[in-house]
């Protein structure tokens, strides 16, 4: 037991300091994605209809994509480190199996980092249509980058694309197999149309929680824009997120039994499944959730007979760990999806009838806090898929806890990224309100749109307007 | 030529490139600490400059250690573990430096409002931490501490050669950063600053040129087979890059504008060519060949392939990018 214990106990560390990172990192992923496709919409629109309020937005929006982008620079840099620093074994077998989609991610990244430099620093001097089109490319890159990363973790929940000798040593790969292997048709779109709602939602968010604290800003132009844009789209993703998650959901009760098991809290394999909301996953069945009978087996199969694996089917040694954890974390993600789709079609339904954003200021609260929804959401998808691989880092292939480094002091190196990290999250806060309050200060210079005649005046922009 | 060397040679020109480009981040970052002492109105005009002349293009610049992480992994997943597995504590300072390098690009000016003029001080010193301690890294390997399989002592690349390749690389940064800065001050017609980072060029090539041959010493002792290879086979690349590292410095003299900015770059291309072929056919010295190390087959070609892929969109971006903030277009 002595000797096992610094190896279970970097597991845990390493375990830890992964998720961390990776859990951070992918919110500024999410933005490196989707936040230029909205600056694209907010540029266009400007340019092709001379709508000054639009091109301030895509300004505005494209100031806090540089902030941002930087910082996903370096968190993702991190990952890339940690790779190694973490779990050498994973990267010395399988490394020529599924980097060829991390070297594809490296064209996608660098096109990326170029034209987001064009786009954001070229705002004076590249002019016109010139400097939309200096856009587009981020926003192909952006997609396939996130085709190309999420393929490897794809391949980690279904690794194929190689051959392996007696031994167990990797003799023959096949780079395509690996990178379009079964995970990737329902991981990619799911995780890149997350990347459109998490930034739809939250871009939205920062202008209702505006327009909730200064009500004359909600007849503003520039805050109606802000918060219609990127709400639209997340409103058109949304509909088809809740149909490409469903997809995902049967591919994983096919693809990996064992996570969908332990998502669903099902113990024992058959026919007639109930599928349960919330509750405690136990040994002796789910206590304190709601129960629908026959639901699970529905879902999975579109029958009731649809015969479902439980866990007992799956060794003691390869079961998933921490069963509740991972069904409420599927639970939060569908809810929570399931209530944007509610927002969505809120608006949808209002525009229809009145061109209008609803007048209700419960509206206006529901957006606001659709962005952190967005987050906790997206966040519980990859606790989902993540928690839900193990003990596996690939998947029936090799445990984690074989791929750990030997190295002392993780504990360490995660309170110093904890640390770190907290100064990072601080900082890029800081900078984005000193961004939009400027913005702020702009727009209110100018003072309120002809559609509101009257009303009280502005606030004076409190510091951010003096530089 | 295996597909292996193929790789093996693109590796090194990611790495090269990061070098440079990467490196030059690197060292105006070291040029703004050093500027502390100068007087607040200067000091404010260099970081301007700087923050000028970096902005646009860093980020591109950071990419080529991406991708030369990943080639290596990809390529070399053999070699990638042991270097991770043995150098864990220069990488992961390394990786410390780059992040809060990274937030200094990012959030510069809300640093030196939320936390005062000396955050940005602590953001610039850490562009001496990655440098340093890449440098720390490849001395390591040139000096055979990491050994294929194992993972050798944590604390093994604390020596003289790993440490002074460190220093090398940190003032070989901050060289080829007053070079750039330097000529970029003469686009932007910036005739205060011209003067100020020439005279720094000149004392930085001086520093690195006197580092070298004190690593080369240091090599023969540590390492008698990569510098063998180095003075053998690596010996026209090495003689190319003093004529290029002479070069720049004549022309810094004589003041010469154009011509600085390749000739520094050509000091370093060829400086690392040399040290590759130096240690070829061995990517861990002496206990690893790139053969060895290499990953199956058609991985290695996937990769070419990408290289290729790359150099077509990739190129034709750069350039752009490039011209554009020599041009003063992007602000």
């Amino acid at each position: 037991m002595a000797g096992s214990l610094p190896i279970a106990d970097n597991l845990l560390a390493a375990r830890q300091l992964m998720a961390f990172t990776l859990g951070f990192h992918i919110i500024l992923a999410c933005i490196g994605v989707a936040l230029p496709a909205m600056m694209l919409v907010a540029e266009y629109r400007g340019r092709k209809h001379g709508d000054e309020v639009a091109l301030d937005l895509a300004k505005l929006w494209s100031k806090a994509a540089a902030v941002l982008f930087a910082v996903g620079a370096v968190t993702g840099t991190v990952l890339s480190f940690e790779m190694g620093l973490l779990w050498p074994r994973f990267m010395e077998r399988w490394g020529d199996v599924f980097g060829t989609g991390f070297a594809i991610e490296g064209v996608f990244f660098f096109i990326e980092a170029i034209f987001i430099a064009i786009y954001i620093y070229g705002w004076k001097r590249v002019s016109g249509w010139a400097h939309f089109w200096s856009g587009v490319p981020i926003v192909i890159s952006g997609i396939g980058g996130a085709f190309s990363v999420v393929a490897v973790n794809s391949w980690m929940n279904q690794p194929q694309g190689f051959r392996l000798d007696a031994a167990g040593n990797v003799v023959d790969s096949d780079p395509l197999g690996a990178l379009f292997n079964s995970a990737t048709t329902y991981e990619f779109p799911h995780m890149l149309l997350a990347a459109y709602m998490v930034v739809g939602f939250g871009l939205a968010s920062i202008y209702a929680i505006g327009m909730l604290r200064h009500p004359e800003r909600r007849r503003h132009r520039h805050y109606r824009l802000g918060l219609l844009i990127p709400l639209t789209v997340a409103a058109i993703v949304t509909p088809i997120q809740l149909y490409v998650g469903d997809v995902a959901a049967r591919g994983i009760a096919e693809d990996q039994p064992s996570k969908f098991a332990a998502m669903e809290c099902i113990d024992e394999t058959g026919p007639n499944q109930t599928e349960w909301i919330g509750g405690i996953c136990t040994d002796d069945g789910v206590k304190y959730g709601i129960g629908i009978p026959g639901l699970d087996s529905f879902l999975v199969g579109f029958s009731t007979d649809t015969v479902v694996t439980g866990l007992d089917q799956i060794p003691d040694d390869q079961e998933p760990p921490a069963n509740t954890l991972l069904h409420l974390a599927f639970d939060a993600m569908v809810g929570i999806g399931t209530a944007l789709m509610g927002l969505a079609a809120w608006l949808a339904f209002v525009w229809w009838r009145r061109r209008d954003i609803p007048e209700t200021k419960w509206f206006l609260r529901a957006v606001a806090v659709s962005g952190i929804g967005a987050v906790i959401a997206l966040e519980s998808g990859w606790i989902v898929t993540e928690v839900g691989r193990q003990p596996w880092i690939v998947y029936q292939q090799m445990r984690t806890s074989e791929a750990v480094t030997d190295a002392g002091g993780l504990w360490f190196a995660f309170g110093g990224a904890v640390l770190l990290y907290a100064a990072l999250g601080f900082f890029a806060v800081v900078a984005l309100r000193r961004v939009f309050r400027d913005a702020d200060a702009e727009a209110g210079g100018e003072g309120p749109d002809a559609d509101l005649p009257y009303g009280p005046p502005p606030q004076p922009a409190s510091s951010g307007g003096t530089r | 030529m295996s597909k292996a060397d193929v790789v093996f040679a693109i590796l090194c020109a990611a790495a090269t490139l990061y070098a440079t480009f990467g490196g030059a981040d690197f060292g105006a970052g070291v040029w703004q600490l050093l500027a502390g002492r100068e007087a607040p109105e200067r000091r404010e005009r260099i970081d301007t400059r700087i923050a000028h002349s970096l902005g646009p293009v860093w980020e591109a610049n950071h990419v080529w250690l991406i991708f030369a992480l990943v080639v290596l992994w990809t390529g070399f997943p053999d070699a990638f573990a042991p270097i991770m597995q043995t150098l864990y504590l220069p990488l992961a300072l390394a990786a410390v430096g780059i992040v809060l390098r990274g937030s200094g690009f990012a959030f510069g000016h809300v640093f030196s409002e939320v936390a005062g003029r000396r955050a940005n001080d602590v953001f610039a010193a850490s562009s001496l931490i990655t440098p340093f301690f890449m440098g720390c890294v490849v001395g390591a390997i040139a000096g055979g501490d990491v050994e294929a399989g194992g993972s050798g002592s944590a604390l093994g690349w604390i020596g003289p050669l790993p440490l002074l390749v460190g220093v090398l690389f940190v003032a070989s940064c901050t060289y080829v950063a007053a070079v750039f800065l330097l000529d970029d001050c003469r686009r932007a017609g910036d005739a205060e600053l011209e003067p100020y980072f020439k005279r720094r060029a000149v004392g930085a090539a001086i520093v690195a040129g006197v580092l070298a041959v004190a690593g080369l010493i240091v090599l023969r002792i540590e390492a008698r087979a990569v510098f063998d290879g180095l003075l053998g086979e690596g010996l026209p690349l090495l003689t190319a890059s003093a004529c290029f590292g002479g070069a720049t410095l004549l022309g810094l003299v004589r003041g010469w504008s154009r011509a600085l900015r390749p000739l520094a770059i050509g000091a370093f291309v060829t400086v690392i060519a040399g040290y590759a072929v130096a240690q070829y056919p061995y990517l861990l010295p002496e206990t690893l060949t790139i053969d060895d190390a290499a990953g199956v087959e058609p991985t290695l070609t996937a990769l070419i392939v990408v290289f290729f892929v790359f150099l077509a969109v990739v190129g034709p971006s750069l350039a752009l990018l490039f011209r554009l903030a020599q041009k003063q277009v992007l602000e």
